[in-house]
């Protein structure tokens, strides 16, 4: 759908004073609001007229929104409101957590990074979200603040379906949290865009590996697939394998060939079903094969 | 539909303007201010044609609401030039023909701009990542890159 004008459907901006207030109102007002970050998706739903809320909710002010901390004992907790070029010049994230750094970087341009938040590219349940897949292999945890207090959601099971999360009216998410990746890791993402740079993902592979006694190759493995299913997808069986069998080329050929049969994708004017499903095998073996070299030395 | 009093500086000047809640930046800086420097192109955060200068970073207007701007600084390619002299970087792109239509040249000038207040010395590399969000129709985007590295060059 193509709107020419640059206009808006009309609706209310509401700027809640607190977490409880805004908590209670999204609660009171059920589908006719919406909380919001960066915008760089709602106004364009709302735009084009798939969204149609009577009432936005801006949520970027509020407490612990906006900080980056990292605890040398516990892990990184990102403001949902930080934006992915503050991600991708925090010092904490680079030294730490790079593969986030890496991953919001290739979203969009500087400008749409400007206002675009990881937490705003988690809660809208895009399949292709670029971030999502590192925050899913570094296992980020979301604070949610709704009526009844705060809870936290692993994103295991936080996509339901295209568009669609476990998060319910008067859920507000404050910020996403990220344990201590076991160490020595690696990790990589791998977007396959029409163009070099700015557009959005075909497919988007990620991995992160790492050694570990317990597993009978001596690694692990943790993946996750952008683009090609109705959620953002961890091919369980390819990390299996690579977990239960001495790691050579070829074994990493058989995970990266399990990692397709795992896929759904559609068809789309980025790329046909078929093209996507190849593209998985192949871009899962270079991802796997990148990682593999760095941590098996 | 709500109304907001909002106050901000546009370009270094203080300003005070109501607008209805669903008004964008962009809406808001050329309907509302007359500064129709800024362009309104794909009003979907793809071409760049809108970007401004919020905060001293580079935003997409047509993606940012004008209630959002209260108490902030936006600067404009209006508020590049100074004292009727164009900044060295407009400068710059006039002579390597960065210019043809004009139409995308506001929101690559503030790209630009802000690229290089953030890194004074940019390779060939980081001005076409600086600038993957600001589509031109016209150069073939050589030019655009040519005019920025000389503009980085003469500072």
């Amino acid at each position: 759908m193509h709107n020419p004008t640059p206009g808006l459907p009309a609706f209310d901006y509401i700027k809640p004073a607190s977490l409880r207030e805004a908590s209670q109102f999204l609660m009171a007002h059920g589908d006719t609001a919406r909380p919001f970050m960066g915008g760089t998706d709602t106004f364009v739903r709302m735009r084009d007229g798939f969204w149609r809320e009577k009432h936005l909710v801006d949520v970027k002010h509020l407490d612990g929104m906006n900080t980056i901390a990292f605890d040398p004992e516990i892990g990184l907790t990102m403001g949902a409101a930080v934006n992915m070029n503050r991600v991708i010049a925090s010092p904490e994230v680079n030294a730490h957590y790079p593969l986030l750094a890496q991953a919001a970087g290739t979203v969009a341009s500087y400008q749409l990074r400007s206002r675009a938040t990881i937490v705003g590219n988690i809660c809208n349940g895009s399949p292709a979200g670029d971030t999502t897949g590192a925050c899913i292999v570094l296992q980020g945890l979301l604070h949610i603040h709704s009526v009844d207090g705060t809870r936290t959601e692993s994103l295991d099971n936080f996509f339901l379906g295209p568009g669609k999360t476990v998060l319910q009216p008067g859920d507000i998410v404050t910020a996403i949290s990220f344990p201590l990746p076991p160490q020595p890791w690696t990790g990589c993402y791998i977007k396959l865009g029409r163009n070099a740079l700015g557009d959005l993902a075909i497919v988007g592979v990620t991995a992160l590996g790492y050694p570990d006694a317990t597993a009978k190759s001596g690694y692990r493995f943790r993946l996750a697939l952008a683009s090609v299913a109705p959620v953002p997808l961890r091919p369980v069986a390819a990390e299996t394998i690579l977990a239960e069998n001495s790691i050579d080329e070829n074994i990493i050929a058989v995970a990266a060939q399990a990692a397709m049969d795992a896929v759904t994708p559609i068809s789309d004017t980025r790329g046909s079903a078929r093209y996507r499903k190849m593209m998985v095998r192949n871009l899962t073996r270079q991802a796997v094969t990148d990682v593999w070299q760095k941590i098996g030395d | 539909m709500a109304y907001h009093n909002i106050i901000f500086t546009l370009n270094g000047e203080a300003e005070a303007v109501v607008v209805p809640s669903h008004m964008t930046l962009l809406q808001m800086l050329r309907e509302e201010m007359v500064m129709t420097g800024t362009k309104n192109g794909c009003a979907a955060g793809e071409c760049g044609a809108c970007t401004v200068l919020l905060n001293g970073e580079p935003v997409n207007s047509c993606l940012v609401l004008a209630v959002e701007c209260d108490g902030q600084e936006l600067v404009t390619v209006e508020g590049l030039a100074h004292d009727s002299q164009l900044d060295p970087l407009q400068q710059a792109l006039v002579e390597a023909g960065g210019v043809q239509c004009g139409f995308c040249t506001p929101g690559v000038l503030i790209s630009a701009r802000a690229l290089l207040d953030r890194n004074p010395h940019p390779t060939e590399a980081d001005v076409r990542a600086a600038l993957v969000g600001n589509l031109c129709r016209c150069t073939g985007y050589v030019r655009i890159v040519d005019g920025v590295l000389a503009a980085a060059e003469r500072a």
